[in-house]
């Protein structure tokens, strides 16, 4: 378990509150869409500070107008992997941010393994650092999801 | 109010070449300073002054005097202009106006031709623009008070290395302000007990910590000590939460190769960011721009200093135009204000520097203190840093005046904590986050905000802890430096 305040990762917009419900997803979902933002789904098995490329649940839904079929989609992206990392993203196309302008994590596993610090002393009292998911350890499709976290 | 130009009396340039170049002096107006028809051309940049003219000295001439002593002229005529295309090459102030409810007072605008100035060189157009004019006797006072650099000029500027865009991306944060807090004390912490400082605030949530402006290699800790100690705890920090973590690292030294040493020992420890004074000067600010951008690095501005230039009305440069030319200088981070805190700042006005710092097109804001339209000609983001004397009690007003844009830094607000720096830190956290969740559910937050506040409180006792410490903490006292705005447009050329 983690040993943080929050006892999990705390990546995203909202990890120091209370897990969002259904409706109060809705709600951050229709922000994002007022503002003319397209929302993804995201998931992983590998929560890495610097994995960037989490694998896509589909497409980015430009067309996506309406909140409630983000949060379908949401659903079925939690019944297919409901041990695995999940986070909601809204993309911002104007030019000059054309970059990712919302996310926050909306599933996770039961129990969150966290990361170990490996360090290998250097010259001069430096130090390198590797920040390790323990969930990295186990093979591919078998970590944290089927319950065996 | 425009001011009579008059026509007698010496009041207009000389255009019969042999009176205009006998020897002795002339007006600054005669020798061709003044020129009230003139239309700036795209090209020009063109400055706004605030001029207070000694007992006796005309505005017209004081205008037309800053005009020449921040370009070609000297107290004398001298022949030697007429191996030059003088003309093109004198500044000219074109309008004059006094200044609404301040007695004595005159704003000027004066165009320069971009032949001025070097390509991409800070140091040059500000050795003419606040160069000798700042210190001319006919003159009992002078504040630059606004800049339009032309799109021409803009496009020989790199700019932020990173900028804001780039800065998320790499931070892996989106959404919501970054939150961080200076370490303190700032002076005397060993590099052991400083990087317990970083450690209990980046494990409690912050995703920065910072170097203070006067934390360089002093007796009580060396810089290699300070930045082995404190990346082991970034690197800890980031384990334990699985977030990108980062602490400035201050580089500001004797010289630029300390500088450059003191960087590269930061980029070959994995830190993401590290961090510059003001007071290292044009050169110096641009130089390590260019070592950020070779070497994938986030660059902190503190503007240490410029409190001594900016914060009187009548003198100095406003920093609005400082915080122009460190965009173009090129820095990804900048201190801007917070309005609310404990430091000057008058909040539309502090609004109008988070916006030259954000904006991809300023557009004129007289009530801001934005004089000017502003092309940024795609050039990246600065993201600014509201530092001073603000607390989790304030974070409705800081979102509502700052947007999500912008890094919010607690030091007394987080290490003060009665609970420990990790609580400080939860509390400012959970006050951030709720309070974005709140404004994203169309809540009113400036409304609301406190009651929003409390109720997150109920389920997050470090947050409870933290209001009623300093719920209700406040620094109300008169800015020195509100803008003095024209109603009308027509300050915009």
């Amino acid at each position: 378990m983690m040993t943080n305040p929050v006892r999990k990762i705390t990546q995203g917009q909202f990890s120091f509150l209370p897990e969002l419900t259904d409706a109060e997803i809705s709600l951050q979902i229709e922000y994002g869409l007022s503002r003319g933002y397209a929302w993804s789904i995201e998931y992983t098995d590998d929560p890495h500070p610097r994995n960037t490329y989490w694998e896509m649940f589909g497409m980015p839904m430009f067309d996506l107008k309406d909140a409630a079929g983000v949060l379908m989609e949401l659903q079925n992206c939690r019944k297919t992997f409901p041990q695995h990392y999940i986070r909601l993203i809204a993309f911002d196309s104007t030019r000059g941010v054309e970059s990712i302008a919302m996310s926050f994590i909306v599933n996770r596993p039961v129990s969150e393994p966290g990361f170990g610090l490996i360090r290998q002393e250097a010259g001069g009292r430096t130090i390198r650092y590797t920040v390790h998911g323990y969930a990295a350890d186990r093979p591919e499709g078998e970590r944290g999801g089927n319950g065996k976290s | 109010m425009a001011i009579a130009t008059g026509a007698s009396g010496g009041a207009t340039a000389i255009t019969d070449a042999k009176r205009r170049y006998k020897a002795g002096v002339l007006k600054y107006r005669q020798m061709g300073y003044w020129e009230p028809d003139y239309v700036p051309k795209a090209t020009d940049t063109v400055c706004l002054f605030r001029i207070t003219p000694q007992e006796g000295v005309d505005p017209i001439e004081a205008a037309a005097a800053v005009a020449g002593e921040s370009s070609t002229a000297t107290w004398t005529v001298v022949w030697t202009d007429r191996l030059t295309a003088c003309d093109t090459y004198r500044a000219k102030a074109f309008k004059v106006e006094a200044v609404p409810n301040s007695p004595g007072q005159f704003f000027a605008w004066v165009a320069y031709d971009i032949i001025l100035f070097e390509e991409g060189s800070i140091a040059n157009m500000t050795a003419s623009l606040i160069g000798n004019v700042f210190s001319f006797k006919p003159l009992k006072a002078a504040r630059l008070e606004d800049i339009q650099i032309p799109a021409a000029y803009v496009k020989t500027f790199k700019g932020p290395p990173t900028g804001l865009i780039v800065e998320r991306e790499r931070l892996d944060k989106f959404g919501r302000p970054l939150l961080g807090a200076t370490t303190k004390p700032k002076l005397g912490l060993s590099g052991r007990n400083y990087g317990r400082v970083v450690y209990e605030g980046l494990k409690g949530g912050l995703d920065f910590m910072k170097d203070d402006e006067n934390i360089n290699s002093q007796p009580f800790m060396h810089w290699r000590d300070r930045f082995l100690y404190v990346m082991d705890a970034v690197n800890k920090a980031s384990a334990a939460t699985g977030e990108v973590k980062g602490s400035y690292l201050n580089v500001t030294a004797a010289t630029m190769e300390d500088m450059y040493e003191r960087a590269d020992f930061a980029r070959q420890l994995g830190s993401v960011v590290v961090m510059i004074d003001l007071v290292i000067g044009w050169t110096a600010i641009q130089s390590m721009s260019n070592w950020a951008r070779r070497n994938d690095m986030i660059l902190h501005m503190h503007r240490a200093g410029h409190g001594t230039y900016t914060r009187q009305k009548n003198h100095g440069v406003s920093f609005r135009v400082i915080a122009k030319w460190l965009r173009l200088a090129g820095v990804d981070h900048l201190h801007a204000g917070t309005a609310v805190g404990k430091l000057e700042g008058d909040p539309p006005t502090v609004q109008g520097y988070y916006n030259v710092c954000r904006d991809s097109y300023t557009r004129q804001d007289l009530p801001r203190g934005i004089f000017f339209d502003q092309d940024w000609c795609d050039i990246r983001k600065v993201m600014p840093v509201a530092s001073g004397g603000i607390h989790a009690g304030q974070m409705h007003q800081l979102l509502d005046l700052f947007g999500d844009d912008v890094v919010l830094q607690f030091g007394g607000g987080t290490i003060g904590h009665p609970a420990g720096i990790q609580a400080g830190a939860v509390a400012n956290r959970v006050a951030l986050e709720a309070m974005v969740k709140a404004r994203n559910e169309g809540h009113n937050i400036r409304v609301e905000g406190p009651e929003i506040l409390r109720k997150a409180a109920r389920g997050c006792s470090p947050l409870q802890q933290a209001l009623d410490t300093w719920g209700d903490i406040s620094f109300n006292y008169t800015p020195t430096d509100a803008s003095d705005f024209t109603p009308t447009a027509a300050v915009a050329h």
